[in-house]
C-alpha cells in the first residue's frame, strides 16, 4: 500500500524535445528513462533541476504535484505524508540542507539598513578607500611595553580575512573532493578561509593551508599532527545549527577510496560522529581540549569553538570565551547539513539573528566581547544578511548553502541520498566528475567578490569605511514588523524611532 | 519631545583652541573673540568653553561645575558630595544676565577633595574614585548634572551662541594657559544645557565637529568598561574612549590617535616594518574604538592639548603658531581674528595628531 | 580706478552688496567673510586678508585676486572667470568646477579638484603652486589640474594619498618624477617628453607664472608626470543584471 503520491511532476514540451536523451543520462535519481520514448518516474523526482538545466532545448520543466489531500487546517498534506512515510518505513525522518523554517521568522528580512544624509557623508566605495579586511582572534586585556616603553606585540595569532565571509564546514564525504577543491581555491583567491569539516583533509589540499580551517569533531576523523598543522586555524565542532545535540552518521556506502583514506577509517564501514565529544562533559573539559590543540600546534593557530544556536547560547558563548578559545562560531537554526533528522532540523535551536544579538550583548555585559571574535553562520543568504549579522554583533560570517548554490545546488534537499546530480553531495565518480573545480572556484570567487562589492556599497551609504566600525553598530539597523520582545533581544529600535 | 540622551541628535559645529606653551595667561575673552568669528557654523543651540589653569588657588582640588534643575536636586547632590568629599568651597558660578541666554538652570561650583577614608575603602585611586562619583551623580540624581570635574580647569557651557555664552559666564574674568571653544549646530532642538559642549571627564575635555558613523559600535564598546553614555552624543563617546585609552590603558595620545583615526591598511603597508607593526597592532588590539565618519576634535588635558582629524579629513582644521602660543581652529580666519600675524599656519593631515604641551619647568 | 573698502569697518551684508554693485573693487582687512564674489560675472575683485568659506563659488566671469590664504570650498561649481590666490587654499577647492581658471600660489588642502569637469568650450583649469592634500582630482571628469611643487625638493611626492581615485576624464600634471602612492590601476601615468610638455603645458604655465611674477621657463624645465584615465578600464564589470 503506497499512500504517498509523488511530490513533483516532470513535464515535457513535446514540440521542443529532440529526443537527445540527455535528460536520461543527467538524472541521477532515475526519474527519467528512455524506453522507446521518454518515461517519467515522477515519484523519483526530487526537483534538483539538473535535467531542466541540461536540456539543450529548454523542453523540460518541473511542477509541484497539484494533487492535494483533504484540506485540514491541522493536518496539512505535508504532515500527512510524514505520517504515511513513518508508518511505512518505521524510522526517523531524514532530511538535509537547512530548515525551511515555515513559521519561524527570518529576522534579517525584518531589519532595514541606514544611510547617511547631510550630517555625514556617504562614501563611494569605488573611489574612496573602503576596508573589509577582518582580523579574527583573541585579544589580550591590556597592552604590554618593553623596558623603553615600546609596545610589545602580545596579540595571539589572528586569522586575516580580506572580506568577512568564510565558507562553512562541509566534510569530504558529505561533499565531494571537487567541492572542497573549488572552495579551497576560491578561498585562496579571495583571501578568506574554507573549512574542511570533520572528515579530514585530503592531501592534495594541503597546499591551501593558509586558507584552511581544519575541524576537530567528536569522531576525530583524520585528525593527526600534520592535519592540525596544515591549516591557519582549528575549529572544535561541538554542534551545528541544523542538528544541535545530534551526532553524525556517514554511511559505509560513502566511505570509499580517498574518503576512507582521508578519514582514516576502513572502507565500507559507517563513520559515526558521537553526539558529544566524550572527552568534553563540561566547560573545563573544553578548556583542556582547546589547550591540548594549542600545545600540539605550538600556539601558532587560533582555536575556534563552533556551537549550535540553542536556547541558552549566551551563557554558553560566555563560557567558551573563558575557555581559552580565540573565536566562537554560532551556527543558527537555518544552517545546512548533508543529513539530519527532520524533526531536529525543524524544531531545535534558534535563528542566528537572535543568537548573535544575545551573545554579543552578553559578552559585552561581561566585558569580554573584545577578548574574542564571533562568527555567525546558518542562513546567511546574501550580502545584506552579512551586513545585518555584523551590525548585530558578529565579526564575520560563514556561508555553506549559498556556496553550494554557487556550485549548482538547487536545494532539493536530497544530499542524504548520495545521488546528487550536481556532483556536490555524492561520492559516485561519474557524478563527482560533473563538477569542474576550476569553474566552481571561479563561480565562488564571483559570488564572494560580488557580495563584497555590495557590502562596500552599503557601508559607503552609511558613511562607514571600515568593517570594524559596523560591528555591533546596531543603530545602523531599524526593525519593522517585530514585537517589543523581539526588538529587545535584537537590541534594535523600531523603524521611525 | 525627548530630551537629549533619550534620543541621539547629530550636529555640525565650529571648534577652536588656544594654548600657551610657556604658560602665559590667556584671558577668556580672547577665545570668545576667536569662536565668535565662526558664528555661521553654529545655530545658537549650544556653545561652550574649557579653560585650563583658571583655578590656581585651588589647583589641588577637583573643581565641580554642576547644573541643577531644582533645589531638591541640589540638596540631594550636596548630601552625596558631603558624604564622599571634603568640600573646600562652594558658590554659585557668577553669571551676567543677557537677553540671549534664557532659561538657565542653577549653576554651582564646588572645590572638593575626596574623603581619605572613603578612597581607602573603595580601593580606587583618587581620579577613578572621583570619576565614578561624578558618573553616579549624573546617572542617579534626577535633575543634577556634573559638567566639569577636573583640577585647575573648568567647563562653561549653555544653550546659545558661543559669544553669548562667554558673556553670560563672564569669561573675561578668567584666564589660563589653555582654552578650547565650541559652537554647536545640532539638527534638533535639544534645549538642554548638559548637551552643549565641551564634554569633560576629570581634566580631559573634548570639543568636536562632525558626526561619526561608527557611533553605536564605539558606544557599545566603551560601555563595557564602566562608562555610561547618557547624552548619546559623539563628543561624549569620544571623551570616554580617550579617558579609557589614556587613563586606564595608559596609551600615549599619539597612540590614541592611531587607534581612533587608524591609518588605512593600505597606508600602514607603506610604512617601515617596525612602524607598520606598531600601527597594525594598535588597530587590531583596539578595533572597536576606530572612529569613522567626519570629525575634528580638540582634546584639552592638564598641561596639553591635542588636535585630531578623522583619517579622511572630512572636517577642516588649521593650526597656527605665534611665538610660544599655538592656535587651533575650524577656520583660519578665527585664528587671525586674535592673532593676525602668525609665524606659521598649516592644516594637519587626516589622522595626524598635533599635540602641544607646556614647556619644561612651567608651573601652572 | 577701483573702489576701496575695509571689510572690518562694514557689516557682511553691506560688504557683499558693495562687491555686487561695483565692477572694480578692492577689499582690505578681510577676515572670514563668507561667499565673497559668489556668482560674479565680470570686473575685478581684489581681496587682502583671509576671506571665509565659499569664496568665488559659481564664479561666472571676471577676475578675483586674493592676497592671503583662502579657506574651504573655494571656487565651488565655478563656471567661468579667473581666481588667483597668493597664498594657500583649504579643503574642497574647485569642487565640481566646470570652467575658468584657478591659480593657487601655495598649497591646497584635501580634496582639491574633486569632480572637476569640462563641457564644450568650457575647460576648467586648476594650478597649485605647492603641494596638494589627499584625494586630489578624485572623480575627475574633465579639465586640467597641475601641481607644481615649486618649493619642494626634486622628486618629492606632491600629493597625499588616494590621488585621482575614480578619475575618468581630464588630465592631472605633477611636476615631479614621483608617482603618487597607490595610484589606481584604472589610470595611466607617464613622464612627459619635451614635445608633449610644450604642447600641453607651455601656455598654462606661462599664464600661471605671469600671475605671480615667476619664471615660466624655470618651471617648465622640471619633469612632469601626466595622469589620465585608461579608457580600457571602466567600472562596468562591477554590475550583474538579473
Amino acid at each position: 500500500m503506497n499512500l504517498i503520491p509523488s511530490r513533483y511532476r516532470i513535464n515535457l514540451r513535446k514540440e521542443e524535445c529532440i529526443q537527445c536523451r540527455r535528460c536520461t543520462r543527467e538524472c541521477s535519481f532515475h526519474a527519467i528513462e528512455f524506453r522507446g520514448g521518454l518515461v517519467f518516474n515522477h515519484e523519483k523526482c526530487v526537483d534538483c533541476q539538473r535535467c531542466v538545466a541540461m536540456c539543450p532545448r529548454d523542453a523540460l520543466y518541473i511542477t509541484k504535484n497539484e494533487n492535494r489531500f483533504a484540506c485540514h487546517a491541522v493536518y496539512s498534506t505535508e504532515a500527512l505524508k510524514e505520517i504515511y512515510r513513518q508508518s511505512e518505513a518505521g524510522g526517523v525522518l531524514l532530511s538535509s540542507m537547512g530548515s525551511p523554517g515555515r513559521t519561524v521568522p527570518i529576522y534579517f528580512d525584518h531589519l532595514l539598513l541606514n544611510a547617511s544624509q547631510v550630517t555625514n557623508p556617504s562614501i563611494d566605495p569605488l573611489r574612496e578607500p573602503m576596508e573589509t579586511r577582518t582580523f579574527i582572534g583573541r585579544r589580550p586585556e591590556h597592552v604590554e611595553r618593553d623596558e623603553v616603553g615600546r609596545l610589545i606585540d602580545n596579540l595571539p595569532p589572528h586569522l586575516e580575512l580580506q572580506t568577512p565571509i568564510m565558507f562553512s564546514a562541509m566534510s569530504y564525504g558529505a561533499v565531494s573532493l571537487n567541492v572542497q577543491r573549488a572552495l579551497a581555491m576560491a578561498a585562496a583567491r579571495t583571501g578568506t578561509c574554507f573549512n574542511c569539516g570533520e572528515g579530514g583533509l585530503h592531501e592534495s589540499l594541503y597546499q591551501y593551508a593558509a586558507n584552511t580551517i581544519v575541524q576537530v569533531a567528536s569522531g576525530r576523523f583524520g585528525v593527526h599532527e600534520t592535519y592540525l598543522n596544515s591549516a591557519s586555524a582549528i575549529e572544535i565542532k561541538i554542534g551545528q545549527g541544523a542538528k544541535p545535540g545530534i551526532g553524525g552518521h556517514l554511511t559505509g556506502a560513502k566511505i570509499i577510496g580517498d574518503v576512507s583514506k582521508t578519514r582514516m577509517v576502513p572502507e565500507g564501514i559507517d563513520a559515526i560522529s558521537p553526539a558529544p565529544h566524550h572527552d568534553i562533559y563540561s566547560i573545563e573539559d573544553l578548556r583542556q581540549l582547546v589547550s591540548s590543540l594549542k600545545e600540539a600546534t605550538g600556539y601558532r593557530k587560533p582555536v575556534i569553538v563552533k556551537v549550535a544556536a540553542v536556547h541558552n547560547i549566551a551563557p554558553i558563548a560566555s563560557g567558551i570565551a573563558r575557555s581559552g578559545a580565540d573565536i566562537i562560531t554560532i551556527d543558527g537554526f537555518r544552517g545546512g547539513t548533508g543529513a539530519a533528522p527532520m524533526r531536529i532540523r525543524d524544531n531545535v535551536g534558534l535563528p542566528i539573528e537572535l543568537a548573535i544579538a544575545a551573545v554579543d550583548q552578553r559578552l559585552r555585559d561581561e566585558k569580554i566581547r573584545d577578548r574574542v571574535s564571533v562568527i555567525a553562520s546558518g542562513g546567511i543568504r546574501n550580502s545584506t544578511d552579512v551586513v545585518k549579522a555584523i551590525a548585530l554583533g558578529a565579526d564575520a560570517v560563514s556561508v555553506g548553502t549559498a556556496a553550494l548554490c554557487a556550485l549548482g545546488c538547487h536545494l532539493c534537499a536530497s544530499c542524504h541520498s548520495g545521488s546528487c546530480a550536481w556532483g556536490i553531495a555524492t561520492q559516485k565518480p561519474e557524478l563527482v566528475d560533473r563538477l569542474d573545480p576550476e569553474e566552481g572556484a571561479e563561480r565562488l570567487c564571483n559570488l564572494i567578490s560580488a557580495w563584497t562589492s555590495e557590502i562596500k556599497e552599503i557601508m559607503g551609504g552609511m558613511g562607514i569605511n571600515s568593517i570594524e566600525a559596523l560591528r555591533g553598530n546596531r543603530l545602523a539597523l531599524r526593525a519593522v514588523g517585530l514585537n517589543s520582545r523581539e526588538l529587545a533581544v535584537l537590541g534594535v529600535k523600531y523603524g521611525g524611532e | 519631545m525627548m530630551k537629549e540622551g533619550e534620543v541621539r541628535i547629530p550636529s555640525g559645529c565650529a571648534i577652536c583652541g588656544i594654548f600657551s606653551r610657556d604658560g602665559s595667561q590667556i584671558c577668556g575673552d580672547r577665545i570668545a573673540h576667536a569662536i565668535a568669528l565662526m558664528h555661521n557654523r553654529s545655530n545658537g543651540l549650544g556653545g561652550g568653553f574649557a579653560g585650563y589653569g583658571i583655578y590656581p588657588q585651588y589647583r589641588d582640588h577637583y573643581a565641580l561645575h554642576i547644573f541643577y534643575d531644582s533645589l531638591k536636586s541640589r540638596e540631594e547632590t550636596e548630601r552625596f558630595l558631603d558624604s564622599h568629599f571634603d568640600i573646600i568651597n562652594l558658590s554659585k558660578i557668577p553669571v551676567r544676565q543677557t537677553d540671549q541666554i534664557t532659561d538657565p538652570p542653577l549653576i554651582w561650583r564646588y572645590f572638593v577633595s575626596p574623603l581619605v577614608h572613603k578612597i581607602q575603602d573603595s580601593q580606587l585611586e583618587e581620579n577613578e574614585y572621583t570619576a565614578r562619583c561624578m558618573i553616579r551623580i549624573n546617572n542617579l540624581i534626577e535633575g543634577a548634572y556634573v559638567f566639569s570635574c577636573g583640577k585647575n580647569m573648568g567647563v562653561f557651557k549653555a544653550v546659545g551662541y558661543p559669544e553669548d555664552v562667554a558673556r553670560f559666564y563672564r569669561l573675561e574674568d578668567y584666564s589660563g594657559y589653555a582654552w578650547t571653544a565650541h559652537g554647536r549646530y545640532p539638527t534638533n532642538t535639544p534645549g538642554w544645557w548638559g548637551g552643549a559642549h565641551p564634554f569633560a571627564l576629570l581634566d580631559l575635555s573634548v570639543v568636536h565637529n562632525g558626526e561619526i558613523s561608527s557611533y553605536d559600535a564605539n558606544r557599545r564598546a566603551v560601555e563595557m568598561y564602566d562608562y555610561k553614555c547618557n547624552l548619546l552624543t559623539d563628543t561624549e563617546v569620544i571623551t570616554y574612549i580617550l579617558d579609557y585609552l589614556t587613563r586606564k590603558e595608559k596609551l600615549t595620545l599619539e597612540e590614541c590617535a592611531n587607534v581612533i583615526a587608524a591609518p588605512f591598511w593600505s597606508t600602514i603597508a607603506l610604512k617601515d616594518g617596525q612602524e607598520a607593526a606598531r600601527l597594525a597592532y594598535l588597530r587590531k588590539m583596539y578595533s572597536s574604538f576606530l572612529i569613522t565618519g567626519p570629525f575634528s576634535i580638540l582634546v584639552g588635558f592638564t598641561g596639553g592639548m591635542m588636535a585630531l582629524n578623522d583619517r579622511l579629513k572630512l572636517r577642516s582644521l588649521v593650526v597656527g603658531e605665534k611665538g610660544r602660543t599655538v592656535y587651533f581652529s575650524s577656520e583660519e580666519a578665527a585664528i587671525r581674528a586674535v592673532e593676525p600675524e602668525l609665524d606659521r599656519i598649516w592644516a594637519p593631515a587626516g589622522g595626524q595628531p598635533v599635540i602641544v604641551t607646556l614647556d619644561e619647568g612651567v608651573r601652572i | 580706478m577701483s573702489v576701496q573698502v575695509n571689510a572690518s569697518q562694514v557689516d557682511e551684508r553691506t560688504l557683499k552688496d558693495l562687491i555686487e554693485s561695483e565692477s572694480n573693487i578692492e577689499v582690505t582687512g578681510c577676515l572670514g567673510q563668507r561667499y565673497l564674489g559668489v556668482a560674479r560675472k565680470c570686473g575685478q575683485l581684489r581681496i587682502t586678508g583671509t576671506p571665509g568659506n565659499g569664496l568665488a563659488s559659481y564664479l561666472d566671469g571676471g577676475e578675483i585676486y586674493v592676497h592671503g590664504n583662502v579657506q574651504d570650498a573655494v571656487a565651488d561649481t565655478m563656471n567661468d572667470g579667473f581666481l588667483a590666490v597668493d597664498g594657500n587654499a583649504g579643503d574642497a577647492l574647485c569642487y565640481a568646477m566646470r570652467g575658468g581658471r584657478v591659480f593657487i600660489r601655495g598649497n591646497a588642502g584635501y580634496r582639491a579638484g574633486v569632480h572637476m569637469k569640462a563641457y564644450r568650450e568650457r575647460q576648467s583649469i586648476l594650478v597649485i603652486g605647492g603641494r596638494a592634500g589627499s584625494f586630489l582630482g578624485e572623480y575627475l571628469a574633465g579639465g586640467t589640474i597641475a601641481v607644481l611643487g615649486l618649493d619642494c625638493p626634486a622628486g618629492s611626492q606632491l600629493t597625499g594619498y588616494f590621488c585621482a581615485n575614480g578619475m575618468y576624464a581630464g588630465s592631472i600634471y605633477l611636476r615631479t618624477t614621483a608617482r603618487p602612492v597607490g595610484l589606481s590601476d584604472k589610470l595611466s601615468c607617464h613622464l612627459m617628453d619635451g614635445e608633449e610638455k610644450k604642447a600641453k603645458l607651455e601656455g598654462l604655465i606661462r599664464d600661471y607664472a605671469s600671475a605671480f611674477s615667476l619664471d615660466a621657463q624655470q618651471i617648465l624645465s622640471g619633469p612632469f608626470l601626466s595622469i589620465e584615465a585608461d579608457p580600457h578600464k571602466s567600472y562596468r564589470q562591477l554590475y550583474a543584471t538579473l
